[in-house]
């Protein structure tokens, strides 16, 4: 940037040029303003916002200021002091009353399963047994509810239940994180890796990144050639070819991805094309939808257009010379393409791919409609968790990691081939 | 950064998709000056059932209309509606699991037992509602049951009678449809393999019984299709999809009386649940929500239910009413969930447990429905 904005010119000038240009480009960002004004409302602020939830969790800390403070100089061992069981009991008592321990039982819940029928249980009856001993003239100290609450669930004398607490109440929180990484709460409190069975998120990112390197795979060696055809065909057919690749490109997502469950179903168009020749038999139709081939499939075919674009611009930039010239000096075809036309379509390569990889990766509706169970990828489950369970700090943890790795690639992209090498025609 | 939109789009589209779930074009939109509400149920053949049941009963007693709107049931749009303060559902058709955790949520509103009128003989509801149908947000309204059924005309030979058959894959090899959800379908698996019904749930709250169930499951899950919405069974069966299938008996009742398929429903090992009606807090319309709910509660409006679909009212005099089917005459009671007949080996759902471990076993089902 320095270089092109220090002055050129030899003769003295009044006043540094940057200065005399600062009005001008200041006024030229200002058209700029509105754009700024609007990503800033409606991505950025949203995703921070979105970000924030997945390490930030004030619900139960703000349920349950007391008990938190009583709870901070408990050493995790055996049961806290006498002055936690009043906190407690005064707060789940008041909540009770309010009906909003529910939300607070359901949030300590997912850290530990259970505990939102122990809190709900006990809670009942603390609010009966307070209100009996105040009745009687009794003292409600903390002694009295260490007694009652563990009469009443004798689970509270261990530190179970002190431990999923303190855990829920923590502001500052990684265990959404944690999950999202298949970590669970050991018995110790600590985290430790889930067993087998209840790895997904893990297993799930893994799937959503190999499905979207074999569709962005799958693009390039059906793209490239039909990108070939287009950049060398005489305009006339060049412009009818380009709208062949246009008008899906212009069709509606949805049209696409359902017109694929006409053709590929079980009763589909594909299916009795192939028994109707005798291919294969009426019980031997083949499964091609609701699972990983219809994923692979149908997005292969919605993000083709974002390959076949960028190679198109860089091929037709290229005189057709060069491979008259290789082949005049004695290359074989094949050696031509490897050696002098391939090099020169990479910067395409680079885009189209790198467009494809990143639209996949994030791909929600299309595994969503033809995915079946099989063919689900990770942002499945961030949908899942936003509509479904509600758990949004797990799903704003979801959508960081995946936003993390993407910009992983994005810089070893940079460092390995480098950003500026991409060309889009 | 492009995934990071996509991700932020997909989460808010899935957001604006749930506001707006209930504002679709002519499906809700109140008129000034009429009163109306918004009841929310399952679809289907059911739905149609409480419509012709007492929906229009109520709207004939009281004016107010009753607009329907379809939901596969969950507490998720609920929350939604309360955090946002803009609640346009008024009464919502939920299972018991449901209403006590949304109640302890706050997001219901509390139905007081003053509430409930008096049977047809001036029975007391307390002494009238059968045991634990009634929660202190929600209103029980029917008995349903999740059984599993299967088509004689795609399932030639001998036919399936126990639960345990379902498993079976070397004696009914084929297809079978299952509700894409944990509920139930952890229940039949260890029933299946052998667990007594008293100790299903205290099984499951333990990794080796929860496992003992996934490994059930395993056993048939090539051959699975699972569905979603309650009208998919009966329609996967009849078209061969599935040669058997769970389902709600009541959906199979009706493509039995009013579609003449000849379904057969296997009652052995039925997990039985309670259907509850309650009221969204905060709803604009909450007068005409608790009339409703007040009229639902009436044994003849469950009764009226039982006259279309095969569910059994919640209340001893209501069950007292059930006679003939109102279409076709068909005798209802061999139909019914509650029949003795049908109930020598079933299981009540312990909706406590479920209300506990709900997400975990989401989770893990997802995590072993994915594999």
């Amino acid at each position: 940037m320095t270089s092109r904005e220090s002055p050129r010119v030899s003769q003295p000038v009044p006043r540094p040029l940057w200065r005399r240009a600062l009005g001008p480009r200041l006024r030229a960002a200002g058209l700029a303003l509105p754009l700024v004004a609007f990503v800033s409302v409606t991505f950025l602020g949203p995703m921070l916002s979105l970000l924030t939830k997945s390490f930030y969790d004030p619900e139960v800390a703000d349920a349950l200021p007391g008990t938190m403070a009583a709870l901070r100089d408990w050493d995790g061992q055996g049961t806290p002091s006498d002055e936690a069981f009043a906190a407690v009991a005064r707060e789940f008592v008041a909540a009770r009353t309010e009906r909003t321990l529910g939300r607070t039982a359901n949030r300590v819940n997912r850290v530990a399963s259970g505990m939102r029928s122990v809190i709900m249980g006990s809670s009942r009856e603390m609010v009966e047994a307070g209100a009996a001993a105040e009745a009687a003239g009794a003292a409600t100290d903390g002694a009295f509810w260490r007694e009652t609450m563990i009469s009443i669930d004798s689970r509270w004398g261990g530190p179970e239940p002190w431990r999923a607490l303190e855990a829920a109440g923590q502001r500052l929180t990684a265990r959404h994180y944690l999950k999202a990484l298949d970590f669970e709460r050991g018995p110790d409190g600590g985290y430790v890796r889930a067993p087998e069975v209840w790895r997904i998120y893990v297993p799930l990112f893994w799937r959503t990144f190999l499905v979207s390197l074999g569709v962005t795979l799958l693009c390039l060696v059906i793209g490239y050639p039909v990108a070939h055809m287009i950049a060398n065909s005489p305009p006339k057919r060049a412009n009818v070819l380009l709208l062949l690749v246009l008008l899906p490109f212009w069709t509606s997502l949805l049209v696409r991805t359902t017109s694929w469950i006409v053709l590929l179903q079980n009763q589909g168009i594909v299916n009795d094309f192939l028994v109707a020749i005798g291919l294969i038999g009426d019980d031997g139709r083949i499964a091609m939808i609701y699972n990983m081939t219809g994923t692979f499939i149908a997005m292969t075919h919605v993000l083709l257009p974002f390959l076949v674009l960028p190679l198109y611009s860089v091929m037709r930039a290229i005189p057709p010379a060069y491979m008259n010239a290789a082949v005049s000096l004695g290359a074989t075809p094949f050696q031509a393409l490897r050696r002098v036309y391939w090099p020169q379509t990479l910067p395409g390569v680079g885009a189209g791919c790198l467009l494809t990889f990143i639209l996949a990766i994030g791909y929600y509706i299309t595994p969503a409609l033809v995915g079946g169970q099989s063919g689900q990828l990770i942002s499945n489950m961030i949908a899942y968790h936003v509509q479904t369970s509600l758990n949004w700090g797990l799903a704003a943890a979801l959508a960081a990691l995946l936003l993390g790795g993407v910009t992983l690639l994005y810089v070893v992209y940079d460092r390995l081939v480098g950003i500026d090498r991409i060309g889009l025609g | 950064m492009r995934a990071a939109a996509v991700a932020v789009a997909a989460m808010l589209a899935g957001c604006a998709q749930q506001a707006g779930d209930g504002t679709e074009p002519g499906s809700s939109a109140p008129e000034a000056n009429e009163e109306s509400i918004t009841v929310v149920s399952y679809g289907g053949s059911y739905a149609r059932a409480c419509v012709l049941g007492y929906h229009e009963s109520f709207t004939a007693e009281t004016g107010i209309q009753v607009n329907l709107e379809d939901f596969n049931g969950g507490l998720a749009q609920i929350r939604a509606q309360v955090e946002a303060g803009a609640v346009h559902w008024d009464v919502v058709d939920l299972g018991v699991a449901d209403t006590v955790t949304g109640c302890d949520e706050g997001v219901l509103e509390l139905i007081g037992p003053e509430l409930l009128p008096p049977g047809p003989n001036g029975e007391a509801p307390a002494n009238d509602f059968l045991p634990e149908t009634n929660t202190e947000c929600g209103v029980g309204t029917l008995l349903y049951s999740t059984i599993y059924a299967y088509n004689p005309e795609t399932l030639p030979g001998s036919a399936p009678t126990t639960l345990a058959d379902f498993f079976d894959l070397e004696r009914f090899p084929g297809r079978r449809g299952m509700q894409r959800k944990p509920e139930a379908n952890l229940e039949f698996a260890l029933m299946a393999d052998g667990v007594p019904k008293e100790r299903i749930y205290e099984l499951l709250g333990t990794p080796e019984g929860l496992d003992r169930a996934f490994r059930k499951l395993d056993t048939i899950k090539d051959e699975v299709v699972w569905w979603e919405a309650g009208a998919q069974p009966p329609q996967l069966l009849a078209d061969g999809e599935v040669i058997m299938s769970t389902a709600w008996n009541g959906r199979i009742f009706n493509a039995q009386v009013l579609e003449d398929q000849p379904f057969v429903i296997v009652w052995d090992g039925q997990i039985m649940d309670r259907g509850q009606l309650v009221v969204v807090a905060g709803t604009p319309h909450l007068e005409g929500a608790l009339r409703f709910m007040r009229h639902a509660a009436r044994s003849e409006s469950m009764a009226g239910v039982g006259k279309y679909i095969a569910y059994s009212p919640a209340r001893r005099s209501g069950q007292a009413l059930i006679d003939r089917h109102a279409e076709t005459g068909v005798d209802m009671w061999p139909h019914m969930p509650t029949n003795p007949a049908n109930m020598k080996n079933f299981l009540m759902a312990d909706w406590e447990w479920w209300a506990d471990h709900r997400d975990e076993m989401q989770e893990r089902f997802a995590a072993w429905l994915a594999r």
